[in-house]
Formats: C-alpha cells, structure tokens, sequence
C-alpha cells in the first residue's frame, strides 16, 4: 500500500485550483503551511480538505481567536489547525475578520469538537459563529459582560482595591 | 486527646467540678474536623499536612470530612476563580454552626499573584474568614500554625457566638441566613 503524502506546495495548489480568489495568501513559517483563507468560504474549505480522498486532512487540532487591535478591518482572525494523520501533514488556516462585524460560519457539522473549542473563542474574543448549536460562555462565569481576551480590556482584576501597584511592579 | 489546659478543676470524692463552657470549648477545639477545599498547588502543601509526616491527625483532625455537613472547619487552600465563588459559598452555607474558616495561602486570602479578570481576589469577598495564612504556599507548618490559632478561637470564643449582634452583622454583610 503506498503511503500518502502531502507537501506544502501540493496542498497549496490543490487548494488554489479548487477555490481560487478564497485562498488570499499563504507562507510557511517553521515549514508550516499556513493559509490565509475567504471568511465566508471557511466551512467549504475545512470540509474540502476533510472529504477530498486525496487530502485526508480529517483531524481537527485546534481552533482559536487571536485579536490585532491594530488591523483596521481585520481586527479578529479565527486559526485553524488540521492534521492529515495518515500522510502526518499540517496546515494552518486562518481567517481574518472585521471587529464590526466579527462573524464567521460554525464548522461543528463538519467537526463536532470544533463544539467547545468555537464556545472558547467566542467566550474569550466575542467572535460569534453562525449556526453553532449552543453558543453560550464556556470558562468564564456566565455573568461576565465582556470579552476578556479582547486588548482592550485590561488583565488585571477590575474589582481589586487591597493592591498597591508598587509592590506588583507596575 | 489533647490535654484540657486553663480549666479550673475541682476534684472531690466521686465528684468533679468544671466550667462546662470550656470544657465543650476544649473538646471542640480538639475535634475540629475539617473540610478541605484544596484547588491548585496550595491543595498540594495541605496534602502533605495531611500525610504522615505532619499529621494534622495530631489535633483530633483525623477525619477529613468531605461532606460539608459533618464539618467544622472549611479549609480553602488554593486559587478560586470567580466562577466557583458561588460553589464555595453554597459549601460554606451547607455547614452547621458552629463552624470556622481558614484560609490557606496568597490565593485563597487575596487572589495572590493572580490578579486577573478569571481570578476571586480572596475569598473573603464571599465568606466570612476566621484565620489567614501567608504564604505561596505556605509550607506544612504555617498552616499547622493556622489551625492553631483556630484552637485558639474555638477554645476562647462564646459557644454560642452565632447570637451575639456581632455575628450576625457578619452574616448579614454576606448575604447568609445565619439562622438556618
Ligand atoms: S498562593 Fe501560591 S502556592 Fe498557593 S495556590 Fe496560589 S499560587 Fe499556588
């Protein structure tokens, strides 16, 4: 049986000959490919990678937000990590969006452990994903009214009045 | 046992005479058992107070109790977060007076280094708290010191503090029914 494999390029041009304009631009840092992708074309793509046989890239590591308060329009970026297991091949997608509208498609019909981690990223960043099932916080209390991980919250405990600033070295 | 100290005695012919308030306040003091709410590495420090070496069995605290009902002592080692506060008050509330609270390392008595947005900044931001140990963590024997110092409350306070104004001020500033 001959064993799969995938190279960045290989995968680069599958994906560009399949979706074009969607795939915006890509490098590969530490020889990861990673992809810039379409906001709007995010489930296509996962589940293209997913079901094309000669892909297999079936696995989903990880799913996360990531805020560049700095990015005018592009302030919100939502990364996927997949994992071909058979031909041992990563890539990383990631989807760019703006904080006016910090919206993408949830991709839970195509992963259902994209569950919990799209529940994380919502409750840390605000970033909302359509059709999801159950997008309620995860982590934090459910009483929170902000999105922590968003730069402009500061870290630090707003409720704090027994700290004095000078002994934590700020 | 431990030894029934500062209590006049008076021994007579098949007869012995006490002040009954200390000697209840003794035998408490010397059955304390505790309810540990051990989180992260603090947790850790209170195990090893359990474990042989420093054997808070030593101090009548041979049963750890884990159902708060059948506790006297809450003792919260460790980091809470904002979204166990409330659990923590439901335990402490599930626990018969009278009871005492000890709280074991920097987290547990100010959110210690946590000083974040996830992070209870001390617990006694939801319940009353009776002794407070430094540290991060505090070895063994500070909270073996900590338990001491609440021999010491359990041995001097009014038995049946809960009724004084004080008390009850205390609770009501914490939003608990004290007289359940
Ligand atoms: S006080 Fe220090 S040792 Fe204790 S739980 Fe907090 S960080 Fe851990």
């Amino acid at each position: 049986m001959s064993r799969l494999t995938l190279t960045n390029e290989g995968v680069l041009e599958t994906l560009k000959n399949q979706f074009g304009e969607a795939i915006i631009s890509s490098e590969t840092p530490y020889d990861l490919l990673t992809v810039e992708i379409d906001p709007a074309k995010n489930t296509e793509i996962i589940k293209f990678l997913k079901e094309e046989k000669s892909l297999d890239i079936s696995f989903l590591t990880l799913l996360g937000g990531v805020h560049y308060p700095n990015d005018a329009n592009r302030e919100f970026c939502v990364v996927y990590h997949l994992h071909a297991l058979v031909a041992n091949f990563r890539i990383r997608l990631k989807a760019y969006l703006p904080a006016s509208n910090p919206t993408i498609d949830s991709i839970v019909s195509i992963y259902d452990g994209a569950n919990w981690q799209e529940r994380e990223t919502f409750d840390f960043f605000g970033i909302e994903f359509k059709n999801h099932p159950n997008l309620v916080r995860i982590l934090n209390e459910d009483s929170m009214d902000y999105f922590p991980m968003r730069k402009e919250y500061h870290l630090e405990d707003a409720t704090r009045e027994d700290k004095d600033d000078r002994f934590f070295g700020r | 046992m431990g030894k029934i100290e500062d209590v006049p005695v008076i021994n007579g012919e098949g007869f012995q005479l006490s002040v009954l308030d200390k000697v209840i306040a003794t035998a408490r003091a010397n059955s304390v058992w505790p309810l540990p709410f051990a989180t992260s590495c603090c947790g850790i420090e209170y195990m090893a107070t359990m474990g042989s070496n420093y054997d808070v069995a030593r101090f009548g605290m041979e049963r750890m109790s884990f159902s708060p009902r059948q506790a006297d002592l809450l003792i919260v080692a460790g980091t809470i977060s904002k979204k166990l506060a409330p659990i923590l008050k439901q335990v402490y509330e599930q626990m018969a007076e009278p009871k005492w609270v000890l709280s074991v390392g920097a987290c547990a008595s100010s959110g210690g280094i946590f000083d974040t947005y996830s992070v209870l900044q001390g617990i006694d931001r939801v319940i009353p708290v009776d002794v407070y140990v430094p540290g991060c963590p505090p070895r063994p024997e500070q909270i073996i010191d900590g338990i001491m110092n609440i021999h010491k409350l359990v041995k001097t306070e009014s038995l049946r503090r809960r009724y004084t104004d004080e008390y009850k001020h205390l609770m009501e500033s914490y939003n608990i029914d004290s007289n359940e």
